[in-house]
């Protein structure tokens, strides 16, 4: 008993410290990636390429003064950026990363716990996620943050059920709930060949639901100054962009589990596809950000209701009528 | 729908135009190490020249004084003397501050100059820990050698 709980504690706290230096990471990549596109070359100057902008940065924003505004709702304002964080921490709970290994005589699973409702909690997670924005951009008593808060509740609420009937079509086509078995069931063939529309509908749908660009309308800095995150500055503010990031490698790693076959490919083991397959859609997302001017609020709107959840909801019925006829 | 499609290969075709731009040489030029050059006319700190046999051009005559609109440029004049001809006129400058802090670089000074003596030359690295070292003096701005600012001493006024 109490080996399991030693094991599961080792895991969590592997992988906490792993998706942190991911995140650290993933902003150096974004800076200097935006800055090739631009021709730039972006930060450069701290440790061999940059590679140790990020803890410059870390230490920065620790020391940084712990500034309050006088109307601000204290014990909210303090709470939000730390429900950002941890939801999006929280979901690396269930997402798996590669299949049992064995390791010193015993079977370690890749995984910290294999939920048999492992893609709802993931949902629930990330939807609370969006507590951390509502409550942050509503308690710093600002106009800018308010209104950045409300677009990105009616953006995230839109854009969730986009991707929500995207998911059900590929657990109809898996016929489990679970990331594991979903991942087990592409042994063969990955799901972005049997649900291309769904694929298309979830990485739309991520990207709003990261409010990245060209969905970045919750921090929109031409009109909105930064959007929810207005009135927060030092360590507060970073752990809104730990969130931020986090949440850009989750719906990554997402993709890659539902769509791409997670732990699946030839020659390397099944952790190194995963950071492949992640990686190569970190770049992605951060290439879309380089080319995507931002929409606007009533066409973001407009898209997700009358193309995407109707594209969606067609979709999980095509795919209900195929899987009744072939499986049943 | 088809308005749909081509909207599509639009985005997707932008995204093959900034795909281009990642793989190309990035434009920014990496200052501290890789230096331009300035342009031929560009205005950079002063220096006060001299003719090509080592004679001051300055003639204490204040014009550059009177002309500075940033108020940069303070000359105390002194007669030549047979024995010490410092430059070719009755009088040359016994000093000549110019404080870089008040300097717009403006280049009024190198118009206004009868003897051609006082020019914008070309270093514009010109930070310094105090304000006293942003004074320059007489000895800091006149021409070590003939031709040291990189204009020619033979040079018609």
């Amino acid at each position: 008993m109490i080996s399991v709980v030693l094991v599961a504690a080792i895991k969590s706290v592997l992988v906490v410290v792993m998706v942190l230096a991911g995140f650290a990471y993933a902003t150096l990549l974004e800076r200097r990636l935006l800055a090739r596109f631009q021709l730039r070359y972006g930060p450069n100057r701290v440790g061999p390429f940059g590679l140790l902008q990020p803890i410059a940065d870390g230490i920065k924003l620790i020391f940084k003064e712990s500034f309050m505004p006088a109307t601000a709702d204290r014990l909210v304002y303090w709470l939000a950026p730390a429900i950002s964080m941890v939801a999006a921490l929280f979901v690396y709970a269930v997402i798996p990363i590669g299949p049992e290994i064995r390791f010193f005589g015993t079977t370690v699973p890749l995984y910290i716990a294999d939920v048999n409702v492992g893609i709802l909690l993931v949902l629930g997670a990330s939807s609370i996620g969006v507590y951390g924005v509502i409550l942050g951009g509503w308690s710093s008593n600002n106009k800018y943050a308010l209104l950045g808060c409300l677009r990105s509740s009616a953006q995230l609420i839109s854009y969730e059920l986009a991707i929500g009937l995207a998911v059900v079509s590929v657990v109809l086509t898996a016929g489990s709930l679970s990331l594991v078995d979903i991942v087990n069931a592409q042994q063969r063939l990955w799901f972005v060949a049997l649900q291309p529309v769904g694929f298309l509908l979830f990485f739309i749908g991520a990207l709003a639901e990261t409010n990245r660009a060209p969905f970045d309308l919750p921090e929109a800095e031409q009109e909105l100054i930064a959007g929810f995150h207005t009135e927060y500055g030092g360590f507060k503010f970073a752990m809104f962009y730990v969130g931020e990031y986090v949440g850009i490698i989750t719906m990554s790693l997402l993709v890659t589990t539902l769509f791409l076959g997670g732990w699946h490919g030839p020659l390397l083991p099944g952790p190194h596809w995963v950071a492949i397959k992640t990686f190569a859609f970190v770049c992605l997302f951060i290439w879309i950000r380089a080319t995507m001017p931002r929409v606007r609020h009533d066409q973001l709107m407009a898209f997700g209701w009358k193309v995407l959840v109707p594209l969606g909801l067609l979709n999980v019925v095509a795919t209900a009528v195929i899987v009744a006829l072939v499986g049943g | 729908m088809p308005g749909l499609f081509k909207q599509s290969v639009a985005l997707l075709r932008g995204l093959l135009i900034t795909g281009r731009y990642l793989f190309r040489p990035p434009v920014t030029i990496l200052y501290p190490e890789v230096k331009t050059r300035v342009a031929p006319r560009f205005k950079g700190r002063h220096w006060l020249t001299r003719y090509g046999d080592g004679i001051e051009r300055c003639v204490g005559c204040e014009l550059c004084v009177i002309v500075c609109p940033a108020q940069a440029i303070y000359v105390r004049a002194a007669e030549n003397t047979p024995e010490r001809q410092v430059s070719k006129g009755e009088r040359h400058a016994d000093q000549f501050q110019i404080n870089m802090l008040r300097c717009i670089f403006c280049g009024f000074c190198e118009e206004a100059c009868p003897t051609g003596s006082i020019v914008l030359g070309q270093d514009y690295e010109l930070a310094g820990y105090s304000r006293a070292s942003l004074i320059y003096t007489k000895p800091m701005l006149t021409e070590p050698y003939p031709g040291a600012s990189g204009r020619d001493p033979g040079r018609e006024v």
